[in-house]
């Protein structure tokens, strides 16, 4: 074990120092400070372990015994626009940000005309433009950053950059899709996307995971979003790699003074797969929602972290997370909830739901609510069962045979999370998915 | 050949026996009401022939339209024409009333080789029968049954009833939990369900409902067996004088026997 985690270290910092020489004069930057801190702090530990307690129930131990190659340059590895159909939402007048392998392709994606005060494009281009975003907010959380965090900062070269300015409303979503590629070489692909919506500014954010190819790739994306004050974001996140590949997501959003957001993370694909969203109230009376669905089956192994910091008094917070496991699967879910002293009238709501649908289906749920403020409203609930055997024959009881209603049940388990997505063309096609996915009362793999 | 034809049932629930020797005719165009108190078996004998798995069939058969009732699943007595009416109904989150009730209704019509109907078509459908049972049509685009009253579930339970169209519907306990006003709608709704195609049973532990569903027979079931037959007079003794008096009478016996043999 000790051996393959110095080999894992000694690996990513060998591919650092070749990365650092083709860089010329780019590594007196800011941005190459931050990632030059990226890699010591992933050097200084590693991969997690399960004996780490945000880890207990997931071993990395397949990602850290595998050598990836981190992609550091765009390749269009012969994606061509048509391989894209199956993971486009909507094609005509809305921002598509396509990446691959984590690199901005501009060939493949599609930007109309922008409305004024609103940027979308490469964050590669958005920091050669402006330098001074590294350090402005590409900076490691200050309450401690996350190993693949730390590894995504050290390579950090690219992913989307979406600005909204003050009081600017953009009606249409706005599509990130990243494609993993996979080659005969493991592959590392790690986009960072930075999203900004300035104060009362609206948008939505489909942030899509897809594959093409059969081979084994990490992808290891960090995400960072900056709701303003009275701003409203909708980010969705849609995991569809596929079955050998690995997945870590670290989702950081950050709300200002009477700010919305709300995050659907919608899991459907990969091998073993961790998101980690966390939201911190900056401002007062403002409100987060936290939702996701994880379905999956045979070994797949899909983990939830989640945190939500109450910084300040007055604002509210609502999570619903639901699984539905079938084979061989597992879930985690781990959902903390700060209430710092001074965030009286605080009202938080967190609901972990699980329906396992095989006997070998298995999750480990866990509330971690730590409450300083005395005037707060903070509820808690998990449930883990089968389907409803009553729900089944009142169905049953009504013509609807035994296979169907298990399907229409298990549906509508997972649909409650797919009708909080606002975005339109992504919940049809989250519905369509879902009645491929779960069929004959089982999870079936993707067809 | 009768509607339904129950013969010497026997049934219960790991290894209790619950039912013990049930026997009971009904033809199309009646209304029969069993009656009894807690515990007599009334809502295991309504299970049973609804298929409910948790209950053993011990002895005897049931028919069904000259079909074996008891080797059919759940949805193919469904579909053959019977209807529950759940005592308890249960709150399906996540499917619409709409969505649940053209599902029910085409796999109905699928069984018996009827063209499946479209939402157009169902929809109007619906609006004739919501008149029937005078429901809000807000009901229809709600979760089946999820934060509804009591009396709006057993309001639904004959909605649904209306729509599904039954030859054969049990009510069970339909009464329990519903005030005057909501007994009164329900009743009048089954009333107006009636007809000479179909019957009804009635399963209930008081005579109130009975003010609203006039039987045209009455059976009192006590500890799992069918005491006592008559018309619909009976219920009226038996609001009065009580369950005990039926426990006590000695013509209760042969009262039984000759209902047995006619």
């Amino acid at each position: 074990m000790t051996k393959s985690l110095i080999n894992v270290r000694e690996w990513y910092a060998g591919r650092f120092a070749r990365f650092e020489e083709g860089l010329n004069g780019a590594s007196g930057s800011p941005l190459h400070a931050l990632r030059r801190g990226g890699i010591a702090a992933f050097a200084a530990g590693g991969f997690p372990t399960t004996d780490q307690e945000e880890w207990r129930f997931t071993s990395v131990a397949p990602i850290a015994s595998t050598e990836f190659t981190p992609v550091l340059v765009y390749d269009q590895s012969g994606v061509t626009e048509s391989d894209l159909g199956e993971w486009i939402l909507a094609r005509a007048g809305s921002i598509l940000l396509v990446f691959i392998n984590g690199h901005f392709s501009r060939t493949l994606s599609s930007i109309p005309a922008l409305p004024e005060g609103v940027s979308a494009g490469s964050l590669a281009a958005a920091l050669a433009g402006d330098p001074a975003l590294a350090s402005r907010y590409l900076a490691p959380d200050p309450a401690g950053e996350d190993p693949f965090a730390s590894l995504n900062t050290a390579f950090l070269v690219d992913g989307a950059f979406v600005r909204v300015d003050a009081g600017v409303v953009l009606d249409a979503p706005v599509q990130i899709l990243s494609l993993s590629v996979s080659s005969a070489a493991p592959l590392l692909v790690q986009p960072r996307h930075l999203i900004i919506a300035g104060d009362r500014a609206r948008i939505a954010v489909v942030e899509s995971y897809g594959g093409k190819g059969r081979g084994i790739s990490l992808t290891n994306a960090v995400t960072q979003i900056i709701v303003g004050d009275g701003g409203a974001v909708e980010h969705d996140k849609l995991q569809l790699e596929n079955q050998a590949s690995y997945h870590v997501g670290t989702t950081r959003v950050t709300l200002g003074r009477e700010s919305s957001f709300t995050s659907n993370t919608i899991n459907l694909g990969g091998a073993i797969v961790r998101n980690n969203v966390s939201a911190r109230f900056a401002g007062e009376r403002a409100e987060c929602t936290l939702n996701g669905l994880s379905v999956a089956t045979g070994t797949q192994l899909v983990d939830n972290h989640t945190v939500i910091d109450h910084a300040v008094p007055h604002c509210e917070s609502h999570e619903l997370y639901k699984s539905v496991l079938d084979g061989n699967a597992r879930g985690v879910f781990n959902g903390k909830i700060f209430v710092r002293q001074d965030a009286q009238k605080t009202d938080a709501k967190q609901t972990n739901k699980t329906l396992l649908l095989s006997d070998d289906a298995t999750i480990d749920t866990k509330p971690q609510l730590e409450i300083f403020a005395d005037d707060v409203k903070c509820t808690h609930g998990a449930t883990v069962g089968q389907l409803d055997e009553e729900q089944v024959f009142y169905l049953r009881a009504r013509g609807i045979g035994e296979t169907e209603a298990r399907d229409l049940l298990t549906f509508a388990f997972a649909t409650d999370v797919i009708n909080r997505v606002h975005v339109d063309v992504l919940r049809e096609k989250l519905d369509a998915l879902l009645h491929t996915r779960l069929r004959q009362g089982r999870v079936t793999l993707e067809t | 050949m009768s509607l339904l034809e129950v013969r010497n049932l026997h049934a219960g629930v790991q290894g209790n026996p619950i039912l013990e020797g049930i026997n009971l005719r009904v033809e199309k165009g009646e209304i029969h009401a069993i009656m009894g108190p807690n515990g007599s078996g009334k809502s295991t004998l309504a299970g049973v022939l609804a298929g409910r798995d948790a209950y053993v069939v011990t002895e005897g058969e049931v028919s069904y339209q000259g079909k074996d009732l008891l080797a059919l699943s759940p949805e193919e007595r469904a579909r053959e024409g019977l209807f529950l009416a759940f005592q308890y109904p249960v709150e399906i989150p996540g499917v619409t009333n709409m969505y649940f009730l053209k599902a029910a209704l085409n796999a109905i019509r699928k069984h018996r080789n009827l063209e499946e109907l479209d939402a157009m078509e169902f929809l109007a459908l619906v609006k004739q029968k919501m008149k029937i049972i005078d429901v809000d049509q807000s009901l229809l685009n709600r979760p089946v049954n999820e934060g509804f009253s009591g009396g709006e579930k057993k309001r639904n339970e004959i909605f649904q009833m209306a729509v599904l169209d039954p030859t054969l519907a049990i009510l069970d306990e339909t009464d329990s939990g519903l005030d005057i006003d909501a007994l009164r709608i329900v009743a009048e709704g089954v009333n107006r369900l009636r007809s000479p195609e179909n019957a009804v049973v009635v399963v209930t532990h008081y005579q109130r409902l009975l003010n609203y569903i006039v039987p045209d027979f009455v059976h009192v079931l006590i500890d799992g067996k069918i005491v006592k037959s008559g018309g619909k007079e009976l219920a009226l003794v038996l609001e009065e004088k009580g369950y005990d008096w039926v426990r006590t009478e000695p013509g209760a016996v042969s009262a039984l026997a000759q209902e047995a043999g006619s």
